[in-house]
């Protein structure tokens, strides 16, 4: 299960074409992505990765390059709608994802939009809203909530598709710590539980820590990539790009720098905590 | 104060008048309209004012909230008043140097003020007891006949859905751009009147420009989540007339053609 392919993106190049200059916002970009992967990806405001992002369920066609989702070609158009619903997508600003005036009118929009029958849509909704913890709010006003619940609602939302995958671009950008936290925990546990597909962009090291795959992406390509800890590892080569390490790796690597013999993988408090007690 | 706007605003209590189907509320506040425009003398007024405050009260919705409601509309509905009781010829009361107030007037002015609050408070019932998409479900369901003649019956009501859903959305915004440009030195409150939509510039500005980036954002959400018209789209909630919606009809058209006939 775990090494069927997701998603598969080959030599992609995408333009932003104006009238005066055209903007490469990916270059020559490979990248497979397998079932049940969760995969974070960092980078700079305008590194790509947005627009990476979209070409995962073909709200962008690549200009060079083939991107496949589950097999099928984003550019085919026969496809298209197939392609979104296996490929859901969360976006940074909550209030403008979300379509309904009520919570459950709006987690019912995309199942809605695929014809599904109306007793299984009742049926999506109850269990989506349950999954992201959200069951009390089903007929609350979505512009009463929090940031965080707004943004879990979006997620309910896309879950109701019954997506293979969900693609989250920068969703805690908006969000208080608490708010993060909270959608944090509910990607882990669609992650887990559910076995969805994860590709979760964000400015926030510390939520790259728990990925199977990190993905650094500097200037239209992928500079980094690997497990969270051989990533973080490169401290050094992180900062030359401007980018932060997770705190407690950072403390590692200043502390390494010292002379204390610390190793510089180190990815949370936790283990950092028992990497001190064993000092002498 | 853009707060206290309640137009277009939903307040859920699960209540009767709720649960009616929208079109039966859609067809029954159009009558009230037609019946308010049709009756002419202050006794029908007196029963559609009953039937207004049996209506809120049968809604649950607080009286409260409904003149919260009407307070922006001071300023037209005193304005109507004051015209009509100068401008209407009859026999003078009082007279404020070239101008009177003439009996005719004032019960003219009156009756057209009444009219407006009956106007506001009957038609912002209809949104406060209905949810805006069952509504504008309502809405395309009863445009669907026409479909056959042209009329895009669910992009309209797609529009309606999306405009209701970010009112509280660009009025929060309008009230955190007024604060920025406050503390920045902008004044919106003094000066004539020129002066005073002039000093609208700056909030209006950015406002339209956020409201057109909210648009390209929620456009590809809706395309992300296979938004693609109205052709083989299904609903969670399904329209259906149910007795209360024959009985609710029944009794609005019986009231309203009582009073007419008065």
């Amino acid at each position: 299960m775990k090494n069927k392919q997701m998603i598969n993106i080959n030599n992609v190049t995408y333009e932003y074409k104006s009238e005066d200059e055209n903007l490469v916002a990916i270059k020559d970009l490979s990248l497979d992505i397998k079932q049940g992967e969760f995969i974070v990806i960092i980078g700079h405001n305008g590194s790509g990765k947005s627009t990476l992002a979209k070409h995962m369920n073909a709200l962008l066609l690549p200009t060079e390059g083939i991107v496949e989702v589950k097999g099928m070609d984003t550019q085919d158009e026969k496809h298209t709608w197939d392609i979104r619903q296996i490929a859901g997508m969360v976006f940074q600003n909550p209030d403008n994802q979300i379509v309904g005036t009520i919570v459950e009118e709006d987690v019912a929009f995309g199942p809605e939009n695929l014809g599904v029958k109306r007793e299984e849509i009742i049926e999506r909704v109850e269990s989506s809203l349950s999954l992201v913890g959200m069951d009390a709010y089903r007929f609350k006003a979505p512009h009463l909530l929090s940031g965080g619940q707004k943004q879990r609602i979006a997620i309910a939302g896309i879950i109701a598709m019954r997506p293979d995958c969900i693609i989250l671009d920068e969703p805690t950008a908006m969000l208080d710590p608490e708010g993060r936290r909270e959608v944090m925990k509910t990607i882990k546990k669609l992650n887990k539980e559910e076995k969805i597909t994860i590709i979760h962009i964000t400015h926030f090291m510390e939520e790259a820590v728990d990925a199977d795959r990190v993905i650094v992406m500097e200037d239209s390509k992928i500079v980094i990539q690997g497990k969270p800890r051989e990533v973080f590892k490169q401290v050094e080569k992180l900062k030359k790009l401007g980018l932060d390490v997770p705190q407690v790796t950072e403390l590692a690597y200043v502390l390494s720098k010292e002379g204390i013999n610390i190793p510089a993988d180190v990815l949370t408090v936790d283990e950092m905590v028992m990497k001190i007690c064993q000092l002498r | 104060m853009l707060k206290d706007i309640t137009i277009g605003q939903h307040y859920p209590t699960g209540s009767v008048i709720h649960k009616l189907d929208p079109r039966t509320k859609i067809i029954a506040v159009f009558v009230f309209i037609l019946t308010l425009f049709l009756v002419e003398n202050f006794m029908a007024y007196g029963f559609i004012a009953i039937f207004v405050i049996c209506c809120i009260r049968i809604a649950k919705i607080p009286i409260k909230y409904i003149i919260k409601g009407l307070k922006p509309l001071t300023f037209i509905i005193l304005f109507t008043l004051v015209i009509n009781s100068f401008m209407i010829a009859g026999e003078i009361i009082i007279s404020i140097g070239p101008l009177n107030i003439t009996e005719e007037g004032l019960y003219q002015g009156t009756f057209m003020a009444v009219r407006l609050i009956m106007l506001v408070i009957g038609t912002s019932l209809l949104t406060l007891t209905t949810s805006p998409i069952t509504l504008t479900d309502g809405i395309e369901s009863l445009l669907n006949p026409f479909k056959k003649i042209g009329v895009p019956a669910h992009e309209l009501a797609m529009m309606m859905t999306i405009a209701l859903r970010f009112i509280p959305t660009l009025l929060e915004e309008t009230d955190k751009i007024m604060k920025a440009q406050m503390a920045r030195g902008a004044d919106f409150e003094s000066g004539s009147l020129i002066k005073r939509s002039k000093s609208l510039v700056p909030l209006l500005v950015p406002l339209f420009i956020s409201a057109f980036r909210r648009a390209d954002d929620l456009a590809m959400a809706m395309e992300a989540r296979c938004y693609r018209g109205g052709e083989g789209r299904t609903r969670m909630k399904e329209l259906k007339y149910f007795k209360r919606d024959f009985l609710a009809i029944a009794v609005v058209l019986s009231l309203f053609a009582v009073l007419y006939l008065m």
